[in-house]
């Protein structure tokens, strides 16, 4: 079974990771590029606007404006190595995407063939609607996808978050799935609603990302749809590709 | 005899299924090892040579 599922989810990612990338280039790629132009104009500016020495109210601790503007301008990619725009980055782009829709394939044909559920692309497209609610949706109501500039909390408790809010979420439609009794549903329901009660961790107050708001907006719609069009290829590719390859069928 | 061949058979059929579900565990932690190092992971190059993709897939990201 191993070997069929890896066998499956392989191509499986590597078709839905190109597709993806295409989509991308037209999509979300040309809008990052955007908003990188104001996050590197931005030091500039945060500079010439430091602020003169200056008294708070009693209360307010003492701080160092410059530590926060440039955190704000945040996004410190530090001088390591970065892929050079246009090909090489795109190049890298394609690799990364392949490799998630491989991952994010492994995990989903692995379910579905866990579950007495028949293989084949109806079921492995339902598989990838709820991969697109557990790891899209969900995170994103507390996380909006970012353009780089965005002011955001601290990177680990993001990404606890995330994975928690992921994991709750497809538990819960897992539940749904199957499991008739009423508890079951209950339980799905607290699970799917806990992560939004506790909180996703906020940006500090009073930063505002870099880009303009209608960049911001339409980046987040791209991406989603994006995003859809990524789970509902990697769902009904994955329920084929394991129905041809899966032993017992 | 027959009872004792249909025992037996069961029991294969059991273990089996116990064993594609501990393949099917496996290959799904494979797959998440893979979403961790493409997503997740906080080495500056990973991060840097997938920065697209993990600002397109909402992973958190900076």
């Amino acid at each position: 079974m191993f070997r069929a599922i890896v066998f499956s989810a392989v191509p499986v990612g590597i078709i839905t990771g190109i597709a993806i990338t295409l989509m991308q280039m037209v999509g979300t790629e040309p809008l990052i590029l955007k908003a990188e132009t104001y996050e590197n104009a931005a030091p500039a500016v945060a500079e010439a606007a430091a602020p003169a020495e200056h008294a708070h109210a009693p209360g307010v601790a003492a701080h160092d404006h410059a530590a926060t503007t440039d955190e704000a301008a945040g996004h410190d990619h530090g001088d390591g190595w970065a892929p050079a725009d246009g090909f090489e980055r795109t190049a890298y782009t394609l690799g990364a995407n392949v490799l998630t829709a491989i991952g994010y394939s492994l995990v989903l044909t692995a379910l579905l063939s866990m579950t007495n559920l028949q293989h084949n692309w109806r079921t492995g497209l339902f598989f990838g609607v709820a991969g697109f609610a557990s790891v899209m949706l969900a995170p994103m109501v507390g996380l909006p996808p970012e353009l780089p500039g965005s002011p955001a909390a601290e990177l680990a408790a993001r990404q606890t978050w995330w994975i928690a809010t992921a994991l709750a979420t497809a538990a819960g439609i897992g539940l749904l799935l199957l499991r008739r009794e009423p508890w079951a549903a209950v339980l799905a329901i607290v699970l799917i609603a806990a992560p939004h009660v506790i909180g996703a961790p906020l940006p500090p107050a009073g930063e505002e990302p870099l880009a303009p708001l209608e960049l911001e907006r339409r980046f987040i719609i791209v991406a989603t749809v994006t995003s859809f069009v990524f789970w509902a290829l990697l769902g009904a590719l994955s329920g084929i590709f394991l129905k041809r390859l899966s032993p017992s069928a | 005899m027959q009872n004792n061949t249909a025992t037996t058979a069961a029991k294969a059929s059991g273990s089996a299924k116990a064993s594609n579900l501990v393949q099917s565990a496996m290959a799904a932690c494979l797959g998440v090892f893979v979403i961790g190092f493409v997503g997740f992971s906080h080495l500056e190059v990973v991060h840097n040579a997938a920065h697209d993709v993990r600002h397109a897939n909402a992973f958190p990201c900076h």
